[in-house]
């Protein structure tokens, strides 16, 4: 309950922001800042509560922009499509995952193989017509509600809002279900998950299936934003980079963790480029540099610092 | 079916390329050997290394092949830094946080390389750039045979340090069993920054032979990266004889598959068969059963 209404609330306030100001800066930075927020939340069902790292996960964000992208320039309504793009990310998950649970790949190998997957799907995009090959696709723009296409950032604002208290919500499901008690298991220790009954395959199976729809919303996202996708841009080793990132920064495993994560690192994008103007490659250099940081002194993350234990003990104190 | 004519020339193209795939695989078979780690900045310390060979060349005018006694020695060093200062501090002792540390030095090198150098392709001119050896029907690139005869040379070193020297046995004997060689007096975290420090080495000695022939770019070394951990767990991880046996496979099958299905489905061939080894026989084809 604590959690929905933490969610409720968030989703209160970042919906009030298109409201308050009509600045365009601030509007793209809530707009790019909840679509990492999505990315990484959606890596954290399977990276944070799953245990499987993915290194590839563009392979499901790149496979919902194409869906979205292709279906709407053979006519179909961009509400229609969406849908479609998650059922066909969930889809190559279910595939992916199957083969490589089913041989029990974990930790290096399974990040390998989702790395090379994405790999083969991004020179198989260059290289196929439908795609549009290197050209990429390029979605007409009509910017109307029914469309899917807004005028102003506003309405991308609440529509990525829209995904990202789906993911909030999933996560906070992951937290208190069976299932994701399941999930959890099967991370801390497979062997005793199966000894009690749980099956790791399907539970995997389930959880990269839902991780992937929700990156596959990205890609669809993307799309109605930006109205272009490309094989480097879907499948490249950027947008699975950020979602990790950004997730592990936070701290992986966290309802909260992730969002954290998504607004510090573009808090600190934003700052780099005001500090050193556009310049190419500097925001994923101090990406890295951060990751490693984190890894060095905050293993858990930013949510995993322990601050709202430290601050329940000092309230405890005080109480006492 | 082509003709021989044909297929011989690309199958030694493919040996010639493979050789050097296998020197890069070396470097990243024996840190997995000894560290249990898949070393995801490998292809960025390739790629680092390839700059420093183009450097040496554009601005002092020194020969790749000459650039070797400067480059090993400096990978190395930057090895040896790296898991020491780096990877062994963030590691805590746990493989996941070696891997995601290890990928975010890969993406800073990357971006670093992307920030200084632009995201140019750059070559180098040498005399013998385009000179060319007849092989019975086939042409090969002098370039791409001296770095066959390089690769193979450097690997030759490689199994005779591993095998004959003091730090090949306490490498072998960290790698078998950690706990052991400490309590041997081993300085484990020595021979793990040693270990590391020797997988970068290999790849400053490919780099230099692989320079003359070929290019450098931020992303050179994202193709090689997966190129050489199909390699590895083809010829079973930490085999070493598996790397060389597997680069050369790799090499000819990327070479060959080029020519029947062109350049860019030939490198899916390899992920083909990267992913079905990791599928249906993870320990590779020289691997002990695990």
């Amino acid at each position: 309950m604590k959690d929905l209404g933490c969610i409720a609330l968030f989703a209160l306030i970042v919906a009030c922001v298109p409201l308050v100001t009509s600045s365009g800066v601030a509007l793209n930075f809530t707009m790019m800042a909840l679509y990492a927020c999505l990315l990484a939340q959606a890596w954290n069902i399977l990276g944070g509560f799953g245990g499987q790292f993915s290194f590839g996960h563009a392979l499901f964000f790149g496979t919902g922009a194409y869906v979205q992208a292709i279906a709407q320039l053979q006519g179909l309504n961009p509400w229609l499509a969406l849908p479609l793009a998650l059922a066909a990310s969930a889809l190559v998950a279910l595939f992916v995952g199957a083969l490589t649970f089913r041989y029990g790949l974990k930790g290096s190998y399974f990040a390998l193989v989702t790395l090379a997957f994405a790999e083969v799907f991004r020179i198989v995009s260059l290289s196929v017509s439908f795609t549009g090959a290197g050209v990429g696709l390029m979605v007409p723009l009509r910017a109307s509600a029914s469309n899917m296409q807004f005028a102003s950032r506003a309405g991308y604002v609440w529509l990525v809002l829209a995904m990202v208290v789906v993911a909030l919500l999933v996560t906070a499901w992951l937290r208190h279900s069976r299932f994701g008690a399941y999930l959890q298991a099967v991370r801390d220790n497979e062997d005793a998950a199966r000894a009690v009954g749980v099956d790791p395959f399907r539970v995997k199976l389930a959880a990269i299936a839902l991780s992937a729809a929700l990156m596959g919303a990205g890609g669809a996202f993307y799309v109605q934003v930006f109205q272009y996708i490309d094989p480097g841009i879907a499948y490249g080793p950027g947008t699975s980079v950020e979602a990790l990132v950004a997730a592990i920064v936070g701290g992986m495993g966290t309802l909260w963790g992730p969002v954290v994560g998504a607004v510090a690192l573009h808090l600190l994008a934003d700052l780099t480029r005001n500090l050193f103007g556009q310049l190419p490659g500097i925001n994923m250099v101090i990406y890295g540099v951060v990751l490693v940081l984190i890894m060095m002194f905050a293993p858990r993350g930013i949510a995993g610092f322990g601050l709202p234990a430290r601050w329940r003990r000092l309230r405890g104190k005080r109480n006492g | 079916m082509l003709e021989f004519g044909i297929l011989f020339p690309a199958v030694l193209n493919g040996l010639t390329t493979g050789a050097v795939y296998a020197l890069v695989a070396l470097g990243l078979t024996l840190i997995y050997g000894v560290l249990h780690i898949i070393n995801f900045a490998h292809g960025a310390a390739l790629m680092l290394a390839l700059y420093a060979v183009y450097m040496l060349k554009d601005k002092f005018g020194i020969d790749p092949y000459l650039a070797i006694v400067a480059v090993v020695p400096g990978m190395f060093a930057f090895g040896y830094a790296l898991q020491r200062l780096v990877i062994n501090r963030a590691s805590h002792g746990k493989d996941e946080n070696i891997l995601l540390v290890t990928l975010g030095v890969a993406i800073v090198l990357e971006n670093l390389a992307l920030l200084f150098f632009k995201s140019d392709t750059r070559t180098i001119e040498t005399p013998y750039t385009l000179a060319t050896v007849a092989i019975g029907p086939a042409m090969i690139a002098l370039p791409k045979l001296i770095a066959f005869g390089g690769a193979l040379a450097v690997s030759a070193l490689m199994l005779l340090l591993m095998k004959r020297t003091d730090l090949g046995r306490a490498i072998r004997a960290v790698a078998k069993e950690q706990q052991g060689a400490r309590l041997m007096g081993i300085d484990v975290d020595h021979v793990y920054a040693m270990s590391f420090g020797i997988g970068l080495a290999c790849l400053g000695a490919a780099a230099c032979f692989l320079l003359p022939a070929y290019y450098v770019n931020p992303q050179v070394g994202s193709g090689f990266v997966l190129v050489a951990f199909t390699i590895v767990v083809l010829g079973g991880m930490g085999s070493f004889a598996g790397a060389l046996v597997g680069g050369l496979l790799v090499g000819v099958v990327e070479s060959v598959g080029g020519l029947y299905f062109g350049e860019s489905l030939g490198q899916v061939g390899i992920f083909a068969i990267f992913i079905a080894v990791l599928l249906l026989r993870p320990q590779g084809l020289f691997g002990a059963k695990a």
